[in-house]
């Protein structure tokens, strides 16, 4: 086999290609086949209300539906990495203005909760 | 018994609907069943000219739907069967003329004196296709072993899960079958070509019938005559296999193996 592909290296199996490229894609439209309706117009709604919070694109907003037995599951996934959350005001009204980096708190050592002993 | 409605269909062009739907048309009246087979490819007709009788077309479905003509006399009798009838469509109006309540009233006209009516789908998956599996039965997807046909048969097996009458009406589903046309025993043993195996695991429907790559069909279409009437040819045959099948009758595949053509045959050329 070996020696024959070396020597004829352009007469590969492609049906088995064609076989599998049809697996992957197929799965991917009958997904999106059976998918609801409403899919779309949730996903665009949830960006709106994420968006006056977080910086965040479209693409980092999945809105999904899985089945497993006789059970559905409406699944969403907001991507937040290296995303910056925007200063909490009035919802949308925040999201005019300029977004400020996550404010990561710096531990104070001065102010230990009561139920931590100073170390 | 009223008739049942056959739809042949594809979503990909140029599969061999047309092929196939005059020969299992014919293979039926063959077998002693009052058929009729029906051009739903408004605008670009080609039915007549497989069937051998475009220059007997005097009106057509599109008249009848408009109320400008009677049904009978519309439908051509095959002058090879007496059971099989051929209903043409215009070839100058466009899909929009097919009006969906039009098409009911002409259809149940039908049912009564027919025992299968056979619907040839235009390509495509718009208004013209919609309407010609709306209201079927039975659908057979002729598919090539190929990837663009594959991906067009799966998604005409979704839409007559979601547009048909039957699905549209919750009553029982369309019964779907797979006939892979163009089949080339060859080219598969070469790796060249998606095997039957390969294309009734992805569309995971139930096969019908396994036609082989045949000098015969073109001959046929050559002619006008459906390919079930040279029935020595390997394609006839398999397309009567496939309407024995279609009868509830059990047939072995054939014609899968490369054939082994005698020296007398590659002489003289013939398949």
């Amino acid at each position: 086999m070996g020696l024959l592909d070396f020597l004829f290296p352009e007469r590969r199996n492609t049906a088995a290609v064609a076989r599998d490229r049809l697996k992957i894609v197929l799965a991917h439209e009958r997904a999106s086949r059976e998918a609801p309706d409403f899919l779309p117009a949730l996903q665009k709604d949830l960006l709106d209300v994420v968006e006056r919070y977080v910086e965040i694109r479209g693409d980092m907003l999945h809105v999904n539906v899985g089945h497993s037995g006789d059970t559905s599951m409406l699944e969403i996934n907001v991507e937040l990495d290296g995303a910056t959350i925007k200063p909490i005001k009035n919802g949308a009204a925040a999201a005019r203005r300029a977004p400020v980096p996550i404010a990561v708190p710096k531990p104070d050592p001065g102010s230990h909760p009561p139920w931590v002993k100073p170390g | 018994m009223p008739a049942k409605v056959i739809v042949l269909t594809s979503g990909k062009g140029g599969v061999g609907k047309t092929t196939s739907a005059a020969a299992v048309a014919a293979g039926l009246a063959l077998r002693g069943n009052r058929t009729v087979v029906i051009d739903f490819d408004v605008g670009l007709r080609n039915l007549d000219l497989i069937m051998g009788c475009e220059r007997r077309v005097v009106f057509d479905f599109i008249n009848v739907i408009n109320g400008d003509a009677k049904l009978n006399q519309a439908l051509i009798k095959d002058r090879r069967n007496d059971n099989l009838f051929i209903f043409p469509t215009s070839q100058t109006r466009d899909k929009d003329a097919l009006k969906r309540d039009g098409v009911e009233r002409v259809l149940d006209e039908m049912r009564e004196n027919f025992d299968y009516i056979i619907c040839d789908s235009p390509a495509g998956i718009e208004h013209g296709a919609i309407t010609a599996l709306y209201f079927a039965d039975v659908a057979i997807i002729v598919t090539n072993p190929e990837v663009s046909s594959v991906r067009d048969s799966d998604r005409i097996i979704g839409i007559l899960a979601s547009k048909s009458r039957r699905a549209e009406n919750n009553m029982d589903p369309v019964e779907v079958h797979l006939l892979l046309t163009r089949y080339s025993p060859e080219r598969v043993d070469k790796g060249e070509m998606l095997a039957i195996a390969d294309v009734k695991e992805i569309l995971s429907i139930p096969l019908l019938g396994v036609i082989p790559e045949s000098e015969s069909v073109l001959r046929a279409s050559n002619t006008g005559t459906p390919v079930v009437f040279d029935d020595g040819s390997p394609a006839g045959q398999a397309y009567l296999d496939a309407v024995a099948r279609l009868l509830g009758e059990e047939r072995e595949m054939r014609f899968l193996k490369p054939e082994r053509r005698s020296f007398f045959r590659s002489l003289f050329g013939r398949a």
